[in-house]
């Protein structure tokens, strides 16, 4: 059972990494879209995209807490206690981000414009690389442990990169879908590019990772390319495959597909790499675990979340894909 | 940290104590604010919507469209708010979930499918406006309602099990066993519940018709402004009496169920039989100071009898008994609370009385005035009775089983978060009201009415 929900949580992390990563991404480009006039069909583009999902993209962060808080309490203190630094930093980046968007789109043609946006901008940047470095931290065993040296380490701070990357590189296939949906070629063709370029860094990083990870973290080394290394070669093919779709005039959504599934193999990759042990080698899943009725009543509710929310969620996709949900009037 | 804010911490009291309490006081007082704006002002701008395409009625569809976008903003406010609530709870209170978190989180659990389903749809509702056939459209607000009521039914349910406690079998400090339903459905759950969503409601309602009444104030007394009015102080005029009597009810609850914390609610340092109603007043050295006193009131509410016997700050051992600052504020803020309900009840019934006999507003510009500052009145109430419940727990976190002092956190300094979390959520707050101002500038100078489906133009 402790098992069955140790997957529950992980799809949850899974889920929170493409969806919440794709929405932190669109904010790496906002920031990169350069000044206020050369920038302004990127921002337009993004701000559409954005509006009527980014909340319900980041309500999986809150499912994974819950999940690890009801489900493994142990685990979940001591993460909280050792990294509440990047913890911390995260949970206001995430306040700044989700304000910085609201606020932006409602000042609309106003002096305040830019500063929001700005906010917005840069906490979608830092707040993933907080929560990249929380990841590498938790999978290089070293929870728990001091509040410095437990992830300021090349495992965190690759992580978080490597979050940031791929972050961006999600976005960036979203968007060259959204522009696509939206008939704008040229801003098709400018996120297909910088698509590609995050494939390329979020890749380089990835491998280059592979080897930091097995001088810093002998263990998650050993891991990820011995149970993980299907995973991970399927993450390698998924993302070449995903480029390949991108150097070609192709309809972006398979390649958005296939890039989708290059991460989310990666993230899985992390959680195989980590069984049986939630914590380091010292606390495992079933060690941490609630009691049975806790993991049922778990179970039970994620059930519920599923036959629940998942229509409702796919009506909003495919409300926003068809054009039903547009610019909200306030501006 | 500051040789005066030693002063502040009792003996025996860890350091980080004081920093951790302020911040989920602060935290918490500034996400409840928002509350009422994601369970109640859903309902208002459904009722104005619905108004709006049965009766072709562009006034009040044109104000369902603006509270939408309100509610956008305040909505994602109130998520982000919501958010950093829960980093805290493990960040501040590590022991609090690691030891109880298999019980604890799991209305947590629940209360994440409701706020799922409420973003979802509550974005399909504020998107849709423009696109989405009328119908259809107005039908995506109804799932927001219902998981705004359901969501706060969950994270109360949270709350009423750390009052009292229930559900769990606990072995050398450690949660052996569990009952679910025992914990959601704990002994407090139905009247927090109950009291929380009215509240909510009361305050949505006093809140938007504020706005509206200082327009009508300033002599904008059209059609618009009236049936914005009209429609918010109703729901809020006529849920007051409602809450008064659950608030009633609840207070006998507590008396039965949590005698800690009714003693402080009556200042009762001893137990006794023919307790006052102490109005106002302050527990110094343990000795009642200062306020009225109305003889034998207090037994006769809370037993049905002026010779009812309360049981005082006594029954309490001295390890558990809460310092004389904090009764004198759980006290306090129940006074408080009483008298704002008190203030909202007479312009209820000032706004009836006028309304059967006229079918209009009270011709005194007196009620605008009131009705203006009736949204603040109500906040105050909603604040003044959370710091009853959580406040009048101590020095418990979870009633009988963990310690305040043993839950918070034991790494590094939560001055600097605390000091984060002030900064961040006050330059929110400053922003948020300063969003808000805007877009109301905005559609007063608006010269076209933006009405977005219904009679004027085909759908
Ligand atoms: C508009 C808001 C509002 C109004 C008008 C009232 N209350 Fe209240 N009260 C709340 C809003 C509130 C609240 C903020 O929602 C609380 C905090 C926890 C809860 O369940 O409800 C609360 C808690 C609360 C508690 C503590 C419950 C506990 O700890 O379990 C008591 C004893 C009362 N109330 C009693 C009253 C009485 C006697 C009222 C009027 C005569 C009253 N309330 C009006
Ligand atoms: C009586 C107390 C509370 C009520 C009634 C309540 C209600 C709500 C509502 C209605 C929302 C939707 C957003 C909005 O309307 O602004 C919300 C958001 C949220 N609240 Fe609270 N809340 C309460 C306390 C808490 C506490 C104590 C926590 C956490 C420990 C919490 C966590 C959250 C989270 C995570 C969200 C964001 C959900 C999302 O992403 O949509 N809330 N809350
Ligand atoms: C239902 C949701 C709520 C939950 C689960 C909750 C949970 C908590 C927790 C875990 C603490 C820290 C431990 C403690 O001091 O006992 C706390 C303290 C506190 N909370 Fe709540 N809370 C809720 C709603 C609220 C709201 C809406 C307010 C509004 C003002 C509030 C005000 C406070 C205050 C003032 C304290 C500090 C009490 C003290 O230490 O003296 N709470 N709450």
């Amino acid at each position: 059972m402790s098992d069955a929900i140790a997957v529950v949580l992980f799809v949850g992390v899974v889920l929170y990494t493409l969806f919440g990563g794709a929405d932190f991404g669109a904010g790496f480009w906002d920031l990169t879209a350069g000044g206020a006039a050369r920038g302004r069909e990127a921002r337009t583009l993004l701000d559409r995209a954005l509006g009527p999902v980014w909340e319900a993209n980041h309500v999986w962060l809150i499912y994974c807490l819950v999940v690890m808080w009801t489900a493994f309490p142990p685990a979940f203190a001591a993460i909280m206690s050792t990294l509440y630094l990047p913890l911390g930093l995260a949970a206001f980046g995430i306040v700044l981000r989700g304000s910085g968007f609201a606020f932006r789109k409602m000042l609309v043609g106003t002096a305040e414009q830019p500063a929001a946006g700005a906010v917005f901008a840069v906490s979608s940047v830092v707040t993933p690389f907080f929560l990249g470095a929380v990841a590498g931290a938790v999978a290089s065993g070293r929870v728990p442990g001091d509040a410095l040296g437990s992830w300021l380490t090349p495992t965190s701070v690759l992580a978080g990169t490597l979050a940031v990357a791929v972050c961006a590189y999600l976005a960036a296939t979203n968007l060259t879908v959204e522009a696509r949906l939206r008939r704008q070629p040229a801003l098709e063709r400018y996120f297909r590019r910088r698509a590609r370029l995050a494939a390329v860094v979020a890749g380089a990083l990835s491998l280059a990772g592979l080897a930091v990870v097995r001088a810093d973290a002998p263990r998650l080394g050993d891991r990820l390319l011995g149970a993980a290394l299907p995973l991970v070669l399927a993450s390698a093919g998924l993302g070449l495959a995903a480029l390949v779709l991108l150097r070609h005039a192709v309809p972006p959504r398979p390649a958005q597909v296939l890039a989708a599934a290059a991460v989310g193999a990666l993230a899985a990759g992390w959680g195989v790499a980590q069984y049986p042990y939630l914590l380091g080698t010292h606390l495992t899943v079933r060690a941490a675990a609630s009691p049975y009725p806790t993991l049922v009543a778990v179970a039970v509710v994620f059930g519920a979340a599923v036959l629940l929310c998942v229509p409702s969620l796919a009506l909003l996709y495919v409300l926003e894909q068809r054009g039903e949900l547009e610019e909200s009037p306030g501006a | 940290m500051s040789a005066q804010l030693h002063v502040l911490l009792s003996a025996g009291e860890p350091a980080q104590l004081l920093p951790a309490r302020l911040q989920m006081a602060f935290t918490l007082g500034f996400h409840i604010v928002l509350v009422p704006f994601g369970v109640a002002f859903s309902f208002l701008m459904m009722i104005a919507n619905h108004r709006g395409l049965r009766r072709g009625d562009a006034d009040a569809l044109r104000l369902a469209r603006r509270w939408a976008d309100v509610a956008a903003l305040l909505f994602a406010v109130g998520a982000v708010s919501g958010t950093v609530l829960s980093f805290e709870l493990g960040l501040l209170w590590p022991r609090l979930m690691g030891r109880f978190g298999g019980a604890y989180g799991i209305p947590f659990a629940v209360e994440g499918i409701f706020f799922f389903l409420e973003a979802i749809f509550i974005s399909i509702y504020i998107y849709g406006w423009t696109r989405m056939r009328p119908w259809p459209h107005f039908w995506t607000g109804l799932p927001v309602v219902v998981a705004g009521l359901a969501g706060t039914a969950s994270v109360v349910a949270a709350n009423g099990w750390m009052n009292l406690p229930g559900g769990i079998t606990v072995r050398d400090g450690r949660v052996v066993d569990v009952d679910p339903l025992a914990v959601f459905f704990n002994r407090a759950f139905w009247y927090e519940f109950v009291h929380m969503a009215l509240a909510a409601y009361v305050v949505a309602g006093f809140l938007v018709a504020g706005v509206y009444a200082h327009a009508l104030l300033r002599g904008r007394r059209d059609r618009y402004h009236r049936t914005g009015f009209l429609l918010a102080f109703t729901v809020a005029a006529v849920l007051t009496p409602v809450q008064m009597v659950v608030g009633d009810y609840v207070t006998r609850a507590v008396f039965h169920r949590e005698p800690a914390k009714f003693a402080a609610v009556e200042l009762l340092p001893r137990t006794r039989d023919h307790v006052p109603e102490t109005l106002g007043g302050v527990l110094v050295h343990g000795q009642v100071r200062y306020g009225a006193r109305i003889p034998d009131l207090a037994s006769l509410l809370a037993g049905f009898d002026p010779g009812a016997r309360i049981r005082g700050l006594d029954v309490i051992g001295p390890d558990a008994r809460p310092p004389d600052r904090l009764v004198s504020t759980v006290h306090l803020a129940f006074d408080v609370m009483v008298a704002c309900s008190v203030l909202l009840l007479g312009l209820s019934l000032w706004f009836g009385a006028s309304w059967a006999r006229r079918r209009d507003l009270p011709r005194s510009r007196w009620f605008l005035r009131a009705a203006g500052v009736s949204g603040l009145v109500a906040v105050v109430a909603l604040e003044t009775g959370w710091v009853v419940t959580e406040v009048g727990r101590q020095p418990w976190t979870v009633v009988g089983l963990l310690l305040t002092r043993d839950a918070v956190t034991t790494s590094g300094d939560v001055w600097w978060f605390l000091a984060g979390a002030l900064g961040i959520f006050t330059a929110v707050g400053i922003a948020t009201i300063g969003v808000l101002t805007l877009m109301r500038r905005r559609w007063r100078a608006m010269a076209e009415p933006d009405v977005p489906y219904g009679p004027g133009r085909p759908p």
